[in-house]
C-alpha cells in the first residue's frame, strides 16, 4: 500500500470515525463525550427507521437540500459558462472591468452578503420594488415552488393517495413541494455569489483553447451555436466536471446563508443536514445526532461525487 | 469542421464584398448583443453593494420609502449619519469585532506563512522518510467536507480548553493543509542547481531556506497571504464554535450573523447595511491592490473546493 493511500485513511479518516464514535452515543455535547451512553446505532434508526419528528426532521432537510443542489448547480453552471464564453471573444473590450465586476461578490463575507440580501428581500425591500409582480413574500414563504405551480394549474390540494403515502414519516405531496419561496432566495443569493468564480475557472480554460479551431470552424460556416456546441463544450468536458463537482460538494454542505437569513424556517423549509448537524449538536444538546447526521451527508457528498463522475465520463457530447 | 456538408453550403455563389459586408453585420450585432448582457449582468452583481452604500446614509423612514432609490430623499431626513452612529451600540459592537476579526486575520496569516513555508519547503527539498506519506494526508485532508469536521473540531478544542479564547479563533485554522500544498508547489518550480551552488559556497540548509528560497518563491507567499487574509476574514462557522458563549471574542462574521433577529420586525437596516459594508471594504481593499493574486490564488482556491 503506498504511503498517499495510508495518509488518506488517516487523516480522512480520523474526523470521520471520530465523528461516527461519537454518533453511537448519547452525548448532549456538554459532558466528556464518552462518558456517555454507547447506544449503538440508535441515533441511525432515529433518522431513518423509527417514525418520528427526528425522522422528519431529516427527511425534510434532504428534501430541502437537493432541490438546492438541483436549483444551484446548474443554474450557476451554466450562467458562469455563459459569461466566460461572451467574455471570451477577442474583439472585446472591457474585459478586465467586467471579469472584476463578476467576481467580486465571491470573495466578500457570506454573513455580510447574506444580510445585504436579507435586506433587498423584504416583502417591501427593493427586490419587489423592480419586479413588475404583486408584492412577494420572499423569506418568510414556506410555500414550495412546485406546489405553486401546481396551484396556478388548478392543483391546490394534495390528492388523497398522495398524502396518504409517506417516505421517512413524509408524505409524498411535501416530497414534490419543491425548494420553499424562502429557499429560493436563498439559492438566488447563492448563485449570485460562486458564479463570478467559476466563471474564472472557465475563463482560463477557454483561454487555453486555440483560436485557430474556432476560426477554422468559422470559416467552413459554423454558426456561434454549431461552434459552441460541437467545438467549446467537449473542449470543457474536464473543466465542466470539475465545476459540477464543485458545486456539488459545496452546495450540500450549505450553512453561512441559512444560518443568517431563515435558521431553518419558515416551516423548515431550509433546514438542510448541514444546518441540522449544527442546531442539534450545538442548540439542542443532541450532539450525538447532530454527529449521526454529518455521517449521513458525508455519505450522500461523496456518493454523488462519485454517481456525477461517472455520469459524466460516459455521456456522449456531441 | 465535425460535418463537411455544412462546408459547402457555407461557400454560396454570393459576390465577395457582399459576403463581408453581411459578415461584418453580424459580428457588429453579436457584438452589441454581447456587450448588452454583459452590462446587465455587471448590474446585477455590483448594484446590491450600491444600494447598501447608499441605504447605509439614509433615514429608516426614506428606506422604507424608497427602497430602490438612489438618492436622498432630504424631506425623509436623508442624508444622514443615524446609522453610522449606532455601530458601536448596545448589541452591535463593530469596533470590538472589527478589532477581533483583525487579531485573528492578522495571526492566522502569520502563523500559516511560517509553517506553510517551512512544510513546503521540507516536502519539496528535503529527502526524509515517509515524505510522500505526508504529502498524501495532506492532500487527503483537503477532501474531507467542513461539516464533518464540526464535532471532531469542536472536541478537539475543548479538550484543549481554548473553547472561548483567542487560542481557539487563531490556533486551528493555523495548520492550513491548502496553504502547504501550494507553498510546496512554488519551492517545486524553482531550479535545485540555485542550492547546489549555495551548498557548494557552505551555506547551511537554514541558510539556504531563508536567504535564498525564499526570496524565490515570494509571489507564492503574496499569493498566500492574500488568500489567507481573505479566507480568514471571512471565516464563519469556525469563529462561530469557538466562541460559544464569550460575546467578547466575537469576530465581525459572528457578530453580525447573531443581530439576526435581535430587532424583531424593527431592523435598523441603515446601520446594517453600514455593519455589512464595513466588512467588506477591507477585503475590497485588499481585492483591489492584489486582484493578480487573487485571480490566480482563487482559481487554485477552488481546486480544493
Amino acid at each position: 500500500m503506498s504511503p498517499a493511500i495510508i495518509g488518506l485513511c488517516i487523516f480522512l479518516g480520523a474526523p470521520i470515525i471520530m465523528s461516527l464514535l461519537v454518533s453511537l452515543r448519547d452525548w448532549s455535547g456538554i459532558t466528556a463525550p464518552f462518558d456517555s451512553e454507547f447506544v449503538g446505532f440508535d441515533q441511525y434508526r432515529q433518522l431513518i427507521t423509527d417514525d418520528g419528528v427526528r425522522r422528519r426532521d431529516f427527511a425534510l432537510s434532504i428534501r430541502n437540500n437537493f432541490y438546492y443542489v438541483a436549483g444551484v448547480v446548474p443554474t450557476q453552471t451554466a450562467i458562469a459558462l455563459f459569461l466566460a464564453v461572451i467574455l471570451n471573444q477577442r474583439r472585446l473590450k472591457g474585459k478586465g472591468f467586467f471579469r472584476t465586476a463578476y467576481y467580486f461578490p465571491t470573495i466578500t463575507s457570506s454573513i455580510a452578503v447574506s444580510l445585504i440580501f436579507l435586506f433587498l428581500f423584504q416583502t417591501r425591500g427593493a427586490v419587489n420594488a423592480v419586479l413588475p409582480f404583486q408584492d412577494i413574500n420572499w423569506l418568510a414563504n414556506p410555500n414550495g415552488v412546485i406546489h405553486n405551480i401546481l396551484g396556478v394549474a388548478g392543483v391546490d390540494s394534495a390528492p388523497g393517495w398522495m398524502d396518504d403515502t409517506e417516505i421517512l414519516s413524509l408524505p409524498l405531496w411535501e416530497w414534490i413541494s419543491g425548494p420553499s419561496v424562502a429557499m429560493l432566495s436563498i439559492m438566488i443569493l447563492v448563485t449570485w455569489t460562486t458564479t463570478g468564480i467559476l466563471m474564472l475557472i472557465f475563463l482560463a480554460a477557454l483561454q487555453n483553447i486555440s483560436p485557430s479551431v474556432q476560426e477554422a470552424a468559422e470559416i467552413d460556416g459554423a454558426t456561434w451555436w454549431q461552434r459552441f456546441r460541437l467545438i467549446t463544450v467537449p473542449l470543457l468536458k474536464p473543466t465542466i466536471t470539475f465545476v459540477v463537482t464543485l458545486g456539488l460538494i459545496g452546495t450540500w454542505q450549505v450553512f453561512d446563508q441559512i444560518f443568517v437569513i431563515s435558521f431553518g424556517g419558515p416551516e423548515k423549509t431550509t433546514l438542510t443536514p448541514a444546518f441540522l448537524t449544527y442546531f442539534q449538536t450545538f442548540q439542542n444538546g443532541e450532539a450525538s445526532l447532530g454527529a449521526a447526521v454529518a455521517v449521513v451527508l458525508f455519505v450522500i457528498i461523496m456518493a454523488f461525487t462519485v454517481l456525477q463522475r461517472r455520469l459524466m465520463r460516459n455521456r456522449d457530447w456531441s | 469542421m465535425a460535418r463537411s456538408g455544412t462546408t459547402s453550403e457555407a461557400v454560396r455563389p454570393v459576390p465577395l464584398l457582399e459576403r463581408d459586408a453581411v459578415r461584418l453585420w453580424i459580428r457588429r450585432i453579436r457584438l452589441t448583443v454581447s456587450y448588452a448582457l454583459l452590462v446587465f449582468f455587471a448590474l446585477m452583481f455590483i448594484m446590491p453593494f450600491v444600494l447598501a452604500a447608499i441605504s447605509s446614509f439614509k433615514t429608516l423612514p426614506d428606506i422604507a420609502q424608497n427602497p430602490t432609490g438612489l438618492g436622498f430623499d432630504g424631506g425623509l431626513g436623508s442624508p444622514t449619519l443615524d446609522g453610522v452612529e449606532r455601530l458601536n451600540r448596545e448589541r452591535i459592537r463593530i469596533p470590538r469585532w472589527a478589532l477581533n476579526s483583525t487579531i485573528q486575520t492578522v495571526s492566522v496569516t502569520l502563523g500559516r506563512l511560517v509553517l506553510a513555508t517551512m512544510a513546503g519547503f521540507a516536502l519539496s527539498r528535503l529527502r526524509f522518510r515517509g515524505r510522500w506519506f505526508i504529502f498524501g494526508a495532506i492532500i487527503a485532508v483537503q477532501a474531507i467536507p467542513g461539516i464533518v469536521l464540526v464535532i471532531p473540531k469542536f472536541l478537539v478544542m475543548k479538550q484543549l480548553g481554548i473553547l472561548n479564547t483567542y487560542w481557539g479563533l487563531i490556533l486551528p485554522l493555523m495548520f492550513d493543509a491548502f496553504a502547504i500544498f501550494i507553498m510546496k508547489g512554488f519551492f517545486d518550480q524553482v531550479p535545485h542547481e540555485i542550492e547546489e551552488a549555495a551548498a557548494i559556497d557552505g551555506a547551511t540548509l537554514w541558510q539556504t531556506y531563508s536567504r535564498i528560497l525564499l526570496p524565490l518563491v515570494s509571489p507564492g507567499l503574496i499569493a498566500l497571504t492574500v488568500l489567507s487574509v481573505q479566507g480568514t476574514w471571512n471565516e464563519f462557522l469556525h469563529s462561530l464554535l469557538a466562541a460559544p458563549s464569550n460575546a467578547d471574542i466575537r469576530t465581525l462574521p459572528v457578530g453580525l450573523a447573531l443581530l439576526r433577529g435581535a430587532f424583531g420586525e424593527n431592523n435598523p437596516w441603515n446601520t446594517l447595511m453600514a455593519a455589512s459594508l464595513l466588512t467588506t471594504i477591507p477585503m475590497a481593499i485588499v481585492f483591489f491592490t492584489f486582484q493578480r493574486y487573487f485571480r490566480e490564488g482563487l482559481a487554485a482556491a477552488a481546486v480544493k473546493g
